[in-house]
């Protein structure tokens, strides 16, 4: 059960696009910052050949810049 | 009822998932606001136990709450009850439990066999370890045998190994890794005040108008404590301003960043005092009654060589002296020799002259890691003293601690070769004090300093030294011009015990490891950078036959024939040593809280006295040492003054040249602690920040057609590495600077470091020495 956590950076401008397309995956949580151009994710996936899928995906989203992961926790159930 | 427990853990580790993130993205972008609600703490986790400790890592000391559940410790957040960090903690807090369960645990101990490790039982091992030291000592004398300790060592810890080893064996070879990251604040403090530690706290914080960071990340190695600072300017507009060799994620946050050529800090702060005095900013009342002028000597020398020595000799001088010697530091000159603006120096000057601004001062390796760190110390107590901007709230010069008890363990139990819990070995009247305490006839203790660390390792190599028991370190990552104090280690008739928790190229030179509990799995005390004292129970069975390092130096000691100074039982032996070590510091101007009270409370500072922590030493407002009648009493010193000192700036130990004309400084990342034994073993930390690598002004690197990843060479006068180049990424060093992190054991970088150090506090300089940059 991989429950992951994000920094998500737009390209410049785009954190709203950013987060309209995150919000599509029923997978993650999104936590913009008020005041700063950055998205924290929170993913949470059933197996781990899930969590690569919807990594992918998620790399594949025109407005990110960057995603850098924080925190990765399998928790067995 | 298993589904709802299932939904509530993983309900759970996304809120530790949340605020992982959240504190990553406040050190990144300071100042980040997120929608209150998603800010909410960890929910309270109803089937876990929640427990108080300070935190493992860094010396700010967070008080976090380890919940633990069926035995194992399972989540970790900040504890809103403690002072230190009102409930925030940075990334390493909030994966510290995963450190416990790297799957490369030592928890069997292990014996060097023609030349491979075999298990054994503790006990077998412990026997061992006692046989060879007494064999040692009836061959080669007591001095022989040494123990190299840690920051990172408990309170109870330190007291046993000082115990052991200086009153009961005799030898002053006790040192401890703290000496190359805070024996300069120390040499600093007693130099200028008689006396050792901040005067203010962290409190300080929440008055002072302007901080200066003198060559200190604080971003990076002081998280949670730099939030307060980004809180305080958030909340009432504070100035930051950052001082220092490398632009930084500090420097990025602050309200100014000023680069100075390395080592040129002395001349600069020196430059703030002239400006000071010439401009009639100078608090003449304040000087007059509480300071004093001394000067010592110069042109000391940088320890390069076996059994350098060096001792001060102060000289009192007088204000006029002092003025004189200032003016080679006029604000122009001081700019010729460090490459800070006149203007630049001029501002940093008028923050301090401003009688209207509380100033903190704050600082950590970049000043104490210094050939000259102790004069530069004692020159930014100058400033402050010259102002009369000190012990009171916000205004406080504050050197920051890098482990966990430097202070509580190294500094206030006196682990280094001249120190006792109280007081100097030098000193008749306190051997004779440690003596009584310690049971122990006082011709035990020996009054002469043996051998401070690099000293000690060099001891080890000459064979003057051939038993060493480290604990809690890692030297062989982290000591300076790696390579001969290794070499000298992994001679045949050298005796090396290493206590540790995971196998590491230290304790791949060990004769014999000691599996060690780690922090929770035992019980024990820290002390942090702003003399506060935090106890914390044991929560945890260590994982097998693996002991405190506590216990490990009781069982040594009671075999070699000392079991009438360690009598202690083994389910109160904390207790026991803590109530002893107290009696050590009895008085107003050192009184250690109760056990009881460290129990019940996030720590508390000392001297504690009359049920109080008291928070700024020296101001009779606060402190009731204070004896002299007036509103100051620096009573450390014999008059009751604190010392301002001319101090001149002298060059660096080794510097660039034509045929290695970098800068390499190098340093610490904020994923890692120090030598990432255990940091690396945390997935989360370790693919954060996987590899070590080398900084280069971008304008270096376009010169010489070094893009980002291309691999550089480093060469030094010791020996050369190969690593990746960073360019704009976290850190930008200055044209013609590299910056290298010391915490990949794949990548040592101490093997091209030198082991100059400052004279007086006998500290490598970390920061300074000269190699060749080339493309491979
Ligand atoms: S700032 Fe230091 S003490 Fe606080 S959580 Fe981070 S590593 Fe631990």
């Amino acid at each position: 059960m991989p429950i992951k956590s994000y920094l998500a950076h737009p390209h410049s401008g785009m954190k709203e696009e950013l987060v309209l397309a995150l919000s599509q995956f029923s997978e993650c949580d999104i936590f913009p910052s008020e005041n700063k151009d950055v998205v924290i994710l929170i993913t949470e996936t059933a197996t781990t050949d899930e969590d690569d899928k919807l990594t992918e995906k998620i790399q594949r989203i025109s407005s990110l810049k960057l995603l850098a992961m924080v925190s990765g926790f399998n928790s067995p159930n | 009822m298993d589904h709802f427990k299932n939904i509530n853990r993983r309900k759970f580790v996304k809120q530790m998932a949340l605020l992982s993130a959240m504190s990553a993205a406040a050190t990144m972008f300071p100042g980040i606001i997120f929608a209150e609600e998603q800010e909410k703490g960890i929910p309270a986790g109803a089937n876990l136990d929640w427990k108080k400790a300070p935190c493992r890592f860094c010396g700010v000391g967070c008080g976090v709450l380890i919940g633990t559940e069926n035995g194992k410790a399972v989540a970790v957040k900040g504890d809103p009850k403690s002072p230190v960090n009102k409930g925030l903690c940075c990334v390493k807090g909030y994966h510290s439990i995963m450190a416990l369960y790297g799957k490369d645990r030592l928890t069997k101990p292990l014996v060097k066999k023609n030349g491979t490790y075999v298990e054994t039982s503790m006990k077998e091992a412990l026997d061992l370890v006692a046989s060879k030291m007494k064999e040692t000592i009836s061959e080669n004398g007591k001095d022989s045998v040494a123990i190299y300790g840690s920051g990172q060592w408990t309170i109870p810890d330190g007291y046993a190994a000082s115990k052991l080893f200086k009153g009961c064996i005799g030898t002053n070879n006790v040192e401890a890794n703290a000496r190359l990251c805070m024996a300069t604040a120390v040499t600093g403090f007693l130099s200028s005040f008689g006396l050792d530690e901040p005067m203010g706290c962290y409190e300080d914080i929440d008055y002072a108008d302007v901080f200066v960071l003198w060559g200190n990340n604080m971003a990076e190695m002081h998280p949670v404590l730099f939030s307060r600072l980004l809180d305080q300017r958030l909340k009432r507009g504070v100035k930051i301003i950052d001082f220092a060799t490398r632009t930084t994620r500090t420097s990025m946050a602050s309200d100014k960043s000023i680069l100075f050529k390395p080592q040129t800090d002395l001349a600069v702060a020196n430059a703030i005092c002239y400006e000071i005095i010439h401009n009639g900013w100078m608090n003449k009342a304040f000087v007059e009654e509480h300071c004093n002028f001394s000067k010592g000597l110069t042109n000391m020398g940088y320890g390069l060589e076996d059994n350098y020595a060096f001792t001060d000799k102060p000289e009192k001088i007088s204000f006029e002296d002092y003025k004189t010697f200032l003016n080679d530091y006029t604000p122009e000159k001081a700019a010729q020799i460090s490459g800070v603006s006149v203007k630049d120096i001029k501002l940093l000057a008028s923050y301090f002259g401003d009688p209207n601004k509380k100033v903190m001062s704050l600082w950590c390796m970049g000043m104490n890691q210094h050939s000259r760190g102790t004069w530069v110390n004692n020159l930014v107590y100058n400033i402050h003293l010259l102002t009369g901007k000190i012990s009171e709230p916000g205004n406080s010069p504050f050197s920051l601690t890098g482990q966990p008890s430097a202070c509580g363990t190294v500094r206030e139990v006196g682990t280094l070769t001249h120190k006792l819990p109280h007081g100097v070995v030098a000193n008749k009247k306190h051997r004779e004090f440690a003596a009584k305490i310690w049971d122990v006839p006082v011709e035990n203790i020996s009054p002469k300093p043996t051998y401070h660390t690099v000293e000690m390792f060099r001891a080890l190599d000459r064979g003057d030294i051939r038993f060493m028991w480290i604990q809690v370190t890692n030297p062989f990552v982290s000591m300076p011009k790696l390579n001969r104090y290794r070499a000298g280690a992994e001679k045949d008739d050298r005796f090396i015990v290493v206590s540790d928790v995971y196998p590491t190229p230290t304790t791949d030179v060990a004769d014999v490891i000691l599996p060690s509990a780690m922090w929770v799995e035992r019980e024990g005390m820290y002390g942090n950078s702003e003399r506060r004292t935090q106890y914390f129970e044991q929560m945890l069975e260590p994982p097998g036959e693996a002991m405190s390092d506590t216990m490990q130096l009781i069982e040594v000691a009671k075999r070699m024939g000392f079991e009438k100074q360690f009598y202690y039982k083994d389910e109160t032996h904390i207790e026991e040593i803590y109530n002893e070590y107290r009696k050590h510091h009895e008085g107003d101007k050192h009184n250690m809280a109760p056990l009881e009270v460290l129990k019940s409370q996030p720590g508390a500072l000392w001297p504690y006295v009359n049920g109080k922590s008291t928070k700024w030493r020296y101001n009779a407002k606060y402190d009731p040492a204070c004896s002299n009648g007036k509103d100051f009493h620096f009573y450390g010193l014999p008059d009751g003054k604190a010392v301002i000192w001319q101090r001149p700036y002298e060059p660096a130990a080794e510097e660039p040249d034509e045929e290695y004309p970098f800068w390499l400084g190098t340093g610490r990342v904020v994923e890692h602690w120090h030598t990432g034994s255990m940091t690396r073993r945390i997935p989360v930390l370790h693919q954060a920040m996987p590899k070590a690598y080398v900084e280069l002004h971008p304008d270096d690197a376009k010169r010489m057609q070094i893009k980002n990843g291309d691999n550089v060479k480093l060469t030094t006068r010791r020996g050369q590495i190969i690593l990746p180049a960073a360019i704009d990424q976290r850190g930008i060093p200055a044209p013609m600077q590299v910056f290298v992190p010391f915490f990949d054991e794949s990548k040592l970088i101490n093997e091209l470091t030198l082991d100059s150090f400052c004279p007086i506090s006998k500290e490598p300089d970390y920061k300074k020495c000269a190699v060749k940059v080339e493309k491979v």
